[in-house]
Order: C-alpha cells, then structure tokens, then sequence
C-alpha cells in the first residue's frame, strides 16, 4: 500500500508533532480524509483519491486549490502519506514535502504524529510556517473531534514575513539542484 | 552540537485565568496529569513539588510567575534512578489569549511550552519530549471536555517516555 517507485529515503523529517485524542482510529482518519471535518480545523475542503497514486489537493473557500500532492500510502486507518506542493504565488517553485499522518489506537485514545518531511536542506525561516501552521491545525482537529467545534482562525495566521522573504532567496538561489 | 529545547505549542477553548489554574492548582493537575499533584506557594525562589500518590517524583524552584501570562520553574527528576544525576532543567509556559471568532462567546489561548536548558547528552530530554504532548493533550482535553483523556493512565505516560528514550537510545547505537 505505499507507493514502490518512490524515493522516501531523499525524504527528511524536520517537523513532528505528536498530539492525543480522544476518538477512534476510524474516525481520526475520517477527520483527516473528509471534507466534513477539514472544512472545520483546516478552513479547506480535502480532495483525496483513495489510493496509492491517487490525486490530493486542499480547496480554500474560494475555491481555489493551494495543496496539491498525490497519494503516497494509503493505509487506512492507520497511515497516510502524501507529496504535499503549496500551489500559491511564490511558493509554487518550492520542492513538495512530505507529509505522514500515524494513527495509533491507545487504549479509548489514539496517538496521531505527522510528520514533514523534505528532499531539500529548508532553512528555519521556512519550516516555521509549518511549525505555526501545524499545532493550530491538529489543536483543532483534536477540539473537533472531541467537542464538535474547532478552534477559531485568527486573522493574523498568515505566513511570517520572514518566511516569504527566505522563500524568495531559495527560488533565486535553488539550493536543491545543487 | 545544538543544545537540546522541547518546543510544543497548543491551542485550548478557555481562558487564561482557567488554564493558570489548572497549571499550578494540584487537585487540577491531578485530574489530567496522571495522578501528578502540584504544589507551590508560587513565589519567585519557592520550592514546586510533583507528587505521585505519596512519592515525590519531581522538583523544582519557582524562577517566574506572572498569572495569567507566564510560569517557569526549574524541573529536576527525583522518580528515575537512571535521571537523578542530571542537573535541574527549566520549563517555561506562555499564554496568550487568542482574537477567538468574531462575535463567538468561546475564549480561546495559546500555550506554549518551552523545556530547555539541558546538558547536550540529556536523558531526561528525550523522556519529556514523549511524555510532554501526552500530558498537555491531556490537559486540553480536560480543559475543554471536564476530563482529561480516558488512557492517560501512568502506564500511558511511562510507555511515552520509553518510547522516547528508546528511540534515542536507536540514534545514539
């Protein structure tokens, strides 16, 4: 169930964050597969084939896609991975990450890890934009299922400016050609 | 060779006065932190204790408290042979209460947790990088539902900080 041609090993982890919620495996997995719950914590509709190779994209209100990727494993309920390509402006010229989600059962509880992982070495500066986004996001997810409402978005959690300005400096210099 | 620093950030639906309280009340610790009981008088220089059942499993010393906003103590482990030569550690919470959605009556915070100022061989790292999101995820949950999470039970705790030790005992091999 994972994707044979793929080099994952080019793949290095720089972001994990580990959270524990109270729910199932089923439905930790649903929340990270279905519209019904992305459109609560993520603010985007998921699209996701439901196979190795299948199309991934992430839909804003608008309509527009700012995620794309495809399906690298697909194990439902336990693991999830997927290229991951911001579509937007600048970013678009940026390598794709990584993404995996972990479902582990413990006890009434499950353990869900996601790890980001990269084929090039990312400065700080970027990975801070996961680093913001992602505990929002899974802090979220975690209200969502345990209490049926997500944390509200805030205005302000656009990228940092210093994230856009490294951004800028890699696609002028493209460090992973070297 | 970076000095290790355990990073973890949460966002919780409640006040910053709720969550204070249940930060350095011990009869709310308890309730999520797995049978873990606080106590301080939480004055600059006063002694903190971490009390499971009638043992002492960790302590510290109060090095600022300004409610609601920012608590930080020194972390010294007394439970775990293998831990008691480490000298003391230093966490840090941040609260920051968040805009919430406009016009919602839901207060929302963000807490940041910062565990730093280790040795660079650290063993009590790793054990606190396992065991911090549990224990915090916890904390969310009881914030937010009234419990803290059904498994969090001491074994839970203790398999978080052994995964953490093993994998870095993997890395070290």
């Amino acid at each position: 169930m994972t994707d044979p041609s793929f080099a994952r090993e080019k793949f290095i982890p720089k972001t994990v964050y580990v959270t524990y919620i109270a729910t199932t495996a089923e439905k930790a997995w649903e929340a990270l597969t279905s519209t019904v719950f992305t459109s609560r914590y993520f603010n985007r509709d998921v699209d996701i084939e439901p196979k190795v190779g299948g199309a991934f994209g992430m839909r804003m209100p608008d309509g527009r896609y700012d995620i794309r990727g495809r399906v690298i494993e697909w194990d439902p309920p336990r693991r999830l991975s997927m290229t991951w390509a911001v579509d937007f402006e600048e970013f678009r010229e940026l390598p794709e990450c990584l993404v995996t989600y972990e479902i582990e059962p413990m006890g009434p509880s499950v353990r869900l890890t996601m790890t980001e992982a990269h084929q090039w070495e990312v400065p700080d500066a970027i990975l801070a934009g996961g680093r913001q986004g992602w505990p929002f996001i899974l802090s979220s997810l975690k209200s969502v299922l345990e209490t049926g409402k997500p944390i509200s978005i805030s205005p302000a959690m656009g990228p940092p400016k210093e994230m856009i300005d490294a951004v800028r400096r890699a696609i002028a210099e493209k460090p992973w050609r070297r | 060779m970076n000095e290790p620093k355990f990073v973890y950030v949460t966002y919780i639906a409640t006040t910053p006065e709720k969550l204070w309280q249940a930060l350095t009340d011990g009869t709310f610790t308890e309730r999520y932190w797995f049978g873990t009981r606080i106590a301080s008088d939480w004055t600059l220089g006063a002694r903190v204790t971490f009390t499971r059942g009638d043992r002492v499993s960790d302590y510290g010393v109060v090095l600022a408290c300004e409610p609601p906003r920012r608590l930080s103590y020194t972390w010294r482990v007394e439970f775990h042979e293998e831990f008691r030569h480490e000298r003391p550690s230093r966490v840090t919470f941040e609260i920051e209460p968040m805009p919430g959605r406009a016009g919602g009556t839901t207060p929302e915070v963000k807490l940041t947790v910062t565990h730093d100022d280790f040795d660079v061989d650290s063993k009590v790292f790793r054990a606190i990088s396992g065991g911090w999101p549990l224990v915090l995820a916890s904390l969310k949950s009881f914030l937010e539902t009234g419990g803290g999470l059904q498994s969090a039970s001491v074994d839970a705790l203790e398999q978080a900080k052994e995964r953490a030790l093993a994998a870095a005992r993997g890395k070290a091999a």
